[in-house]
C-alpha cells in the first residue's frame, strides 16, 4: 500500500509508539482488502458503535487508556450508539440490581474515557446520529471512519458518503490518524451493485421486512433495487427518509448490506441508473410469496411460543421525530377503537435524546404519555443482550432486534393491534 | 490429510481440533455470554447457530465462511483475546470480512503474547471437508493440513 511520508513516518513511530500501532493497525486492515492508499477522513464528525460500559469489556478500557495518555485522541468529535440504561424503561428489581451493578458498571468510567477522546456531547447517544436533531450528518462523497451498521448504510446509501462496514475499535482508529484505507465501499468499483433485486408486491412492502428479506439473500453485496419509486417517490423526503433508515438497518443486521441504491431515488442511483450494475448482476424477485415466506420462517425462540408478551420495543434504529408523531396517532386510534384507554403490554418507543427534546415540545408528548407508552432513549439492543431479559417475551417490530436478540418480529400493523387491542 | 492453501491475515502457527460452522459466525452473539459470565471454554452462545451452539471454540481451530452480525464483532473478537479466550486459529472459507479482520488485526498489534493466527480464502472445498475434532494444523505460510 502507498503511504505519504506522514503517514510512513508515523508508522516508522516518530510521532511515538501509539501512534505507530495506530498506523499498523490501520496498516494491516488495509492491507487484508488490497487498499492501495490511505485517504483522509473527510466527514465532520465520527460515530462510534461501542457505547455500553459492560465489565467484560475491559481490554478496551485499557486500550482507551493507552490512547489517552499518549495523546492519542480523535481528530474529530464523535458521536456515540445509545446508551444501554435508562430507568424508565420497566426492570425489576434483580434486573436493576444486576445492570447497575454488575453488567453496566463501567458505564460512568467509560463515558468519562469518551469524554476525553472526543464526545461531541451529553446527548450524542444514538445510533440515528444522521437525523437532524443530532446534526451528525454527512456529506454526499465524505469519507468518514464510522462503524453502526445502521449508521453506515444509511450514510452510504441515503447520503451518499464514504464508508466501510467498519468495526467498534478501529472506527476510532481512522479518527485518531485521520486516514483510512482505500477499499471496498470507499472506491467507485467498490459502490457498484452485484444484484438486482425487483420489488413487485401488491402493497407497499413493510421497510424492514423487505430490508431482512434482501440482506438474507445478498448478504454483504450491494443490491440495486428497482421498484420501491412507485411506493416512496422518486424525492428524499422525511417519509422516504425514515422507511430508508428501517430498510436499510434490517439489510445491514439480517445481512451484512453496507450499501444499496434504490433506483430513481437514492443519490447514486439517481445520478447513474443502470451504469451502478456490474455485468452479471444476479436477480432477485420480490413480491407478496416471498415477503410473506420470509416472516414465516424467522425462528420463535421463546421457550412458550404461546406467552403473552411482556414488553415492546417500537425504535430499533431510534425513531425519527415523524415517527413518533405518526405512531402517537396510531396508537390514540387503536385504544379509541376499542375503548381501551392505555397500551395493553408496557411498551417502549425510542428514540434520540435531541429527537426526544423536540419531540416533548409538541402536544404529541403529552399524547403519547396518556396512552402509556414510555418513551426512551435506550438501546433496547443492550438492554435484551443479557440472560434475564433474553427470557422476557418481548416483542417488536425492529428486525435488527429480533436478528441479536430472542425478541419476536410482528410487522407494524400486528404490533399496534398487540398493544393496543391485546391478543398474544 | 488434505492440505488447503490461503492467505494469512496475522500469521501464527498452531495445531488444533477443528469446530466447524456452515453458517456465519455472529461473533457478538457466539462470544458474549462466555465473556461476560467467565466461560473459560468460550461456549458459543448463539442459539442461531445450530453447527456451533453449546460448543466450545476457545482454543479450537475455528472454521467458518465469515462473521456476521453487530459492527461490534470485532471488539469482541479483540476482548477474547485479551481475555485469552479466543480460538487457537480463525479458518475462514471466504475472503475474510471487515469485523473479523479488524478484531484479529487489533488483537495482533495492540496486545503481546496472542497467537492467533487467521488464514482466509481457504475455499469452499474446505468448509466441506472438514468436520469437528478433526486435527487441524496452521503453517506460516497459510498452508492447513487437516486430518
Amino acid at each position: 500500500m502507498f503511504l505519504t511520508d506522514e503517514q510512513q513516518a508515523i508508522l516508522n513511530g516518530e510521532k511515538g509508539e501509539t501512534m505507530a500501532k495506530v498506523m499498523k493497525t490501520l496498516v494491516m486492515y488495509g492491507e487484508a482488502f488490497g487498499a492501495d492508499k490511505m485517504v483522509p477522513v473527510t466527514s465532520q464528525y465520527n460515530h462510534l458503535v461501542t457505547s455500553f460500559g459492560l465489565k467484560m469489556i475491559s481490554p478496551v478500557y485499557e486500550l482507551m487508556n493507552q490512547l489517552i495518555e499518549a495523546g492519542a485522541i480523535s481528530q474529530q468529535k464523535f458521536s456515540m450508539d445509545p446508551r444501554p440504561l435508562d430507568k424508565n424503561v420497566p426492570a425489576n428489581f434483580l434486573q436493576n440490581f444486576i445492570f447497575n451493578n454488575f453488567m453496566y458498571s463501567k458505564q460512568d468510567f467509560y463515558e468519562g474515557q469518551l469524554k476525553q477522546l472526543g464526545l461531541l456531547n451529553e446527548d450524542a447517544f444514538t445510533c440515528a446520529c444522521y437525523l437532524d436533531q443530532v446534526g451528525n450528518k454527512p456529506q454526499k462523497g465524505e469519507v468518514l471512519s464510522w462503524a453502526e451498521s445502521s449508521a453506515v448504510v444509511y450514510a452510504n446509501s441515503v447520503l451518499g458518503a464514504r464508508c466501510n462496514r467498519n468495526s467498534g475499535i478501529m472506527d476510532i482508529m481512522g479518527s485518531i490518524a485521520g486516514c483510512v484505507p482505500h477499499f471496498g465501499l470507499l472506491t467507485d468499483e467498490g459502490r457498484k451493485a452485484t444484484w438486482i433485486v425487483k420489488v413487485e408486491t401488491t402493497k407497499k412492502p413493510e421497510a424492514q421486512l423487505l430490508g431482512s428479506a434482501i440482506g438474507m439473500k445478498v448478504m454483504e453485496d450491494v443490491p440495486y433495487i428497482y421498484g420501491m419509486d412507485k411506493w416512496l417517490g422518486t424525492e428524499l423526503d422525511d417519509a422516504a427518509c425514515t422507511y430508508l433508515k428501517d430498510f436499510g438497518a434490517a439489510t445491514a443486521s439480517n445481512g451484512a448490506v453496507g450499501l444499496y441504491h434504490m433506483d430513481k431515488l437514492t443519490p447514486e442511483a439517481a445520478e447513474q441508473a443502470e451504469a451502478l450494475i456490474c455485468k452479471g448482476a444476479q436477480v432477485y424477485v420480490i413480491d407478496d410469496a416471498e415477503l410473506q415466506r420470509v416472516q414465516d420462517n424467522y425462528p420463535v425462540i421463546w421457550k412458550n411460543p404461546d406467552a403473552k408478551p411482556k414488553l415492546c420495543f417500537v425504535g430499533c434504529p431510534h425513531m425519527s421525530l415523524q415517527q413518533l408523531k405518526d405512531w402517537t396517532d396510531r396508537v390514540e386510534q387503536g385504544l379509541a377503537e376499542t375503548g381501551n384507554k392505555k397500551v395493553l403490554i408496557p411498551t417502549v418507543f425510542t428514540t434520540a435524546p435531541g429527537v426526544k427534546k423536540e419531540f416533548e415540545k409538541t402536544d404529541y408528548a403529552q399524547r403519547l404519555k396518556k396512552t402509556g407508552v414510555i418513551l426512551s432513549d435506550i438501546c433496547p439492543l443492550m438492554y435484551m443482550n443479557n440472560p434475564l431479559c433474553g427470557k422476557m417475551p418481548v416483542i417488536t417490530c425492529s428486525n435488527k432486534l429480533r436478528t441479536y436478540t430472542t425478541a419476536r418480529f410482528y410487522t407494524e400493523d400486528e404490533i399496534l393491534v398487540k398493544i393496543t387491542k391485546g391478543g398474544k | 490429510m488434505r492440505q488447503f492453501q490461503g492467505r494469512i491475515v496475522t500469521p501464527g502457527t498452531v495445531t488444533a481440533k477443528a469446530v466447524v460452522t456452515h453458517g456465519g459466525l455472529n461473533t457478538l452473539a457466539s462470544f458474549q455470554k462466555a465473556l461476560q459470565f467467565g466461560d473459560k471454554n468460550a461456549t458459543c452462545g448463539d442459539q442461531n447457530n445450530p453447527d456451533l451452539y453449546g460448543k466450545a471454540m476457545a482454543g479450537k481451530a475455528l472454521c467458518l465462511p465469515q462473521t456476521i452480525g453487530s459492527t461490534t464483532g470485532g471488539m469482541v473478537i479483540y476482548c477474547a483475546c485479551a481475555m485469552g479466550r479466543q480460538p487457537a486459529c480463525m479458518l475462514f472459507s471466504n475472503p475474510i470480512d471487515s469485523l473479523a479482520a479488524a478484531g484479529s488485526i487489533l488483537a495482533s498489534v495492540w496486545l503481546d503474547g496472542v497467537n492467533m493466527p487467521v488464514v482466509d480464502s481457504l475455499g469452499e472445498e474446505f468448509l466441506n471437508y472438514v468436520r469437528d475434532d478433526m486435527t487441524i494444523t496452521v503453517k506460516d505460510d497459510g498452508t492447513v493440513c487437516v486430518e
